[in-house]
C-alpha cells in the first residue's frame, strides 16, 4: 500500500531563530512556523493545505519541496529521504518535484523571454540539446494554452493569468511527478482563476500528476482537493476528505473557519450560522501550552491547557486534534 | 418619493498617460438611499475604485479629467470648492481602504489619529473630551483594553485590529455615507467575518449608508442589498442582490457567477471560466466592451461590436446588453 504514497512527511519541524542577541551570539527566540507535521500524498491525487496567514502553510510547502531544510523530521519522495539529500542528489530530485508560486510577477525573470524562462530547468539539468529544448518548450506552451508567438515575449507583456500559465509550463518542463503549488490562483481575478484551476485539473488527469495545493481560499480547495489538511499555528488540526472536513467539521477551529467563508448565495445567508472568533491568532514565538487553539475556543476545558491533543481519529472517521471534537 | 442620499449621473474619469488616455470610468449612473448597503463588484481595472475615489474627490492632478455629477443631499460634490470638499470628507462622507497600514500614520499613536479625525470637524474640543471620545470609539469597534491600546502605534496592531481602528476613525463623526473600498480583501476569512459583522452593527447604530467595493461575490451576497456590476469602466448590470445571484441578466454577471465555487455547490461540477482577458482601457474595443469574450455576441450579427448597449430594464434588473429582453430574463441555454 505504501507504494501508493508518492510523498510523505514525518514529524516535520521548522523553527526560525529571531531576535538574535549580538552579545550572546545566539538567537533569543524561535518562531515555531511548522511544529510536528506528518502527512502523506497519494499518487495522482491532490492534497490541499489550508489555513490563515501565519499558520505555517507556505513554510510547509517549502519544506516539502526542500526549498528550505527542516529543523527536524524528514520528507520522503518516492521512497527517498530528501531532507538529508546532498546538493548533487537534490539536483536529481528536482526532476521529480517542482513548485508553482503565488506571484506570477515575481517568479519570472523580467530580462528573460518567456521561452527562455520555461526552458531554464532543462538547461540546468542538461538533459537536452538547444533545439530539443526549443521543441519541448513549444510543446509545453501548447500544453498550458500559450501560443508559439509568445516564445520571444517578455513577462511584462503578459497578463497575470498568462504569466501563471508560463510558471506552470516551467514547472512541467522536467516531467515531474509532484507539483507543490503555493497559492497558485490567489493573485488572479476570479474569471482567470477558473481558467487556471481547470488547466491544473486537466494536466493532473492527462499527466498523472500529484499536487500539494496550498491555499487560503476554502471554496477553491473544496473544488480541487482529494484530501484537505487544516493548519493552525504550525500544526495540522484536522485532516480528511473534503466531504468530511467541509460537510462535518469536527475541530472547533475548522468549524469557525468554514462558517466564516461568505457564500455567494444571498438566500442561503440567513440560514447559515456564522461563528465569529474573538481575538487574534497568538504569536508563534510563544504559542499557548497544550492545545494551541484553546485561547480562542468556545469549548475550552482545564485539560486543554495541559495536554496537547494528538491528531488521531476520535470516532469521526478522520483524524482531529481536539479533546472535545463534534 | 424621497430623494436619494447620493445620486451619481454620467460619471466619466479619464487618466492621461504617456501611452494614451485611460478611460477608467465611462458613464456610470446610480443612486443610494439613506441607510442602504450597495455593492460595486468587478475585476481589477473595471473602474470600481476609481468611481469611489471620484465621489470622495480623491482624483486630482493635471492629467485627470472627471465629468458628470454626484449629488450628495442635493449638492454636486464634483463642482464643490476645495474648502467645501474638506468639510464633507470625513464628516458626511467617510472612506476606508483595503490596506489599513497605509491609511494610518506610523508616527502617531492610534488615539492621536482617531481624535484628529474628530477635532478637524469639531475645532475647540477639549483634550479631555477628545480622549473620552477616542476611548469610546476604540471600545465600540471591539478592541480590548482601550486605555492601553490608545497609546500604541499602528505597527503594534494586527491587520484586523488596524482595520478596526480605521473604521473607528471613519465613523467617529457619524457619517451619512461610508465608502468601503475592499475593506476585507487583505484579511483572513475569520477576521473578515469579524470586520463585516462590525460594519453591519455600526451601520445599524448610526443609520449610515454603505457603498461596499469588492471583487468577492460571497461578501456581496452576505452583506448587501443591491449590487452594481462593472466591466471595463461601464455598469453592465444593476439589480437587487437576490435577483443578481438567482437570475443574473448580463452574460458577464453570469460568467462571473459560473467562475466561482461556493461551499454549498456541487463539489465535482466543472468551473466555467470566462474565456480571454479584459480589454485594455487605453485601446477599448468598439461596441460592447465584453463582446470579444461573450458567447452570445456571434448570434447578433455584429451589432455587439459596433453599437454600445445602454442599460435597459429586464424584469426587476437593469442590464446593458443587446440580447432581447425575453432572452436576458430567461436563463440563457448553453446551446444558444
Amino acid at each position: 500500500m505504501s507504494d501508493d504514497l508518492i510523498l510523505q512527511a514525518f514529524d516535520l519541524k521548522k523553527h526560525f531563530p529571531t531576535g538574535a542577541s549580538k552579545l550572546l551570539q545566539r538567537p533569543t527566540q524561535v518562531v515555531q512556523a511548522v511544529d510536528g507535521v506528518s502527512l502523506s500524498l497519494r499518487r495522482g491525487t491532490t492534497l490541499a493545505i489550508v489555513g490563515e496567514s501565519g499558520c505555517g502553510k507556505s513554510t510547509l510547502a517549502r519544506l516539502l519541496a526542500r526549498l528550505i531544510e527542516p529543523t527536524s523530521g524528514s520528507v520522503v519522495l518516492n521512497g527517498v529521504n530528501i531532507s538529508t539529500a546532498s546538493s548533487k542528489e537534490l539536483l536529481k530530485m528536482r526532476r521529480e518535484i517542482q513548485v508553482v508560486f503565488q506571484d506570477p510577477y515575481a517568479c519570472l525573470n523580467p530580462r528573460h523571454s518567456i521561452g527562455q524562462s520555461i526552458g531554464t530547468p532543462i538547461r540546468i539539468q542538461k538533459t537536452m540539446s538547444r533545439s530539443e529544448e526549443r521543441h519541448r518548450v513549444f510543446e509545453l506552451m501548447e500544453l498550458v494554452g500559450l501560443s508559439h508567438e509568445h516564445y520571444n515575449r517578455f513577462p511584462h507583456e503578459f497578463s497575470g493569468g498568462q504569466r501563471q500559465r508560463a510558471g506552470i509550463a516551467r514547472a512541467l518542463a522536467l516531467q515531474p511527478k509532484v507539483i507543490v503549488a503555493d497559492e497558485p490562483v490567489s493573485a488572479l481575478d476570479v474569471s482567470i482563476q477558473a481558467q487556471i484551476l481547470n488547466l491544473l485539473e486537466k494536466l493532473q488527469s492527462d499527466l498523472g500528476l500529484s499536487y500539494v495545493f496550498i491555499a487560503h481560499d476554502l471554496s477553491v480547495v473544496r473544488h480541487i482537493a482529494d484530501e484537505v489538511a487544516v493548519m493552525y499555528l504550525g500544526k495540522i488540526v484536522e485532516i480528511g476528505s473534503p466531504d468530511a472536513v467541509y460537510g462535518a467539521p469536527a475541530h472547533p477551529y475548522t468549524k469557525a473557519l468554514m462558517s466564516a467563508v461568505p457564500v455567494p448565495n444571498p438566500q442561503a445567508g440567513a440560514k447559515r450560522k456564522r461563528i465569529i472568533l474573538t481575538g487574534d491568532v497568538p504569536s508563534p514565538v510563544n504559542p499557548p501550552s497544550g492545545c494551541r487553539f484553546r485561547t480562542r475556543c468556545a469549548k475550552v476545558q482545564d485539560i486543554c491547557a495541559v495536554d496537547e491533543p494528538l491528531l488521531i481519529d476520535r470516532g469521526q472517521g478522520h483524524p482531529v486534534a481536539c479533546h472535545f471534537p463534534d | 418619493m424621497n430623494t436619494p442620499l447620493l445620486s451619481v449621473r454620467d460619471l466619466h474619469v479619464n487618466f492621461g498617460t504617456s501611452e494614451g488616455d485611460v478611460q477608467a470610468v465611462r458613464g456610470v449612473s446610480f443612486d443610494i438611499d439613506r441607510g442602504e448597503t450597495l455593492a460595486i463588484v468587478g475585476e481589477s481595472g473595471s473602474g470600481k475604485s476609481v468611481t469611489a475615489s471620484a465621489i470622495m474627490r480623491l482624483n486630482f492632478g493635471a492629467d485627470i479629467r472627471v465629468s458628470g455629477s454626484a449629488l450628495f443631499e442635493g449638492k454636486d460634490i464634483l463642482s464643490m470648492g476645495e474648502e467645501e470638499v474638506r468639510k464633507m470628507r470625513g464628516s458626511d462622507v467617510a472612506m476606508i481602504f483595503q490596506d489599513p497600514l497605509t491609511a494610518l500614520n506610523p508616527f502617531y499613536t492610534v488615539g492621536n489619529q482617531i481624535s484628529e479625525a474628530y477635532t478637524i470637524h469639531h475645532p475647540g474640543t477639549s483634550k479631555k473630551e477628545l480622549r473620552a471620545l477616542a476611548l469610546d470609539a476604540i471600545e465600540k469597534v471591539g478592541i480590548p483594553e482601550p486605555v492601553k491600546r490608545i497609546k500604541q502605534y499602528p505597527h503594534e496592531f494586527s491587520g484586523g485590529m488596524r482595520q478596526r481602528i480605521v473604521i473607528a476613525m471613519a465613523l467617529i463623526n457619524q457619517p451619512k455615507l461610508l465608502i468601503a473600498d475592499e475593506p476585507t480583501t487583505a484579511l483572513d476569512v475569520t477576521v473578515q467575518a469579524q470586520i463585516l459583522e462590525l460594519i453591519g452593527v455600526m451601520q445599524e447604530e448610526n443609520g449610515t449608508a454603505v457603498i461596499l467595493i469588492t471583487h468577492d461575490l460571497g461578501v456581496v451576497a452576505e452583506v448587501t442589498e443591491r449590487v452594481l456590476v462593472m466591466y471595463a469602466g461601464r455598469l453592465v448590470e444593476k439589480a437587487s442582490v437576490i435577483d443578481a445571484f438567482a437570475s443574473p441578466t448580463h452574460p458577464y454577471t453570469r460568467g462571473l457567477l459560473n467562475s466561482v465555487k461556493s461551499l454549498d455547490s456541487d463539489r465535482h461540477s466543472r468551473l466555467e471560466p470566462i474565456p480571454g482577458i479584459p480589454p485594455s482601457l487605453i485601446d477599448l474595443p468598439t461596441g460592447c466592451p465584453f463582446h470579444s469574450r461573450c458567447r452570445y455576441a456571434a448570434s447578433l450579427n455584429g451589432r455587439c461590436s459596433t453599437e454600445v448597449p445602454e442599460l435597459k430594464a429586464v424584469g426587476n434588473s437593469w442590464s446593458a446588453c443587446h440580447l432581447p429582453v425575453d432572452l436576458l430574463a430567461a436563463p440563457i441555454k448553453e446551446s444558444l
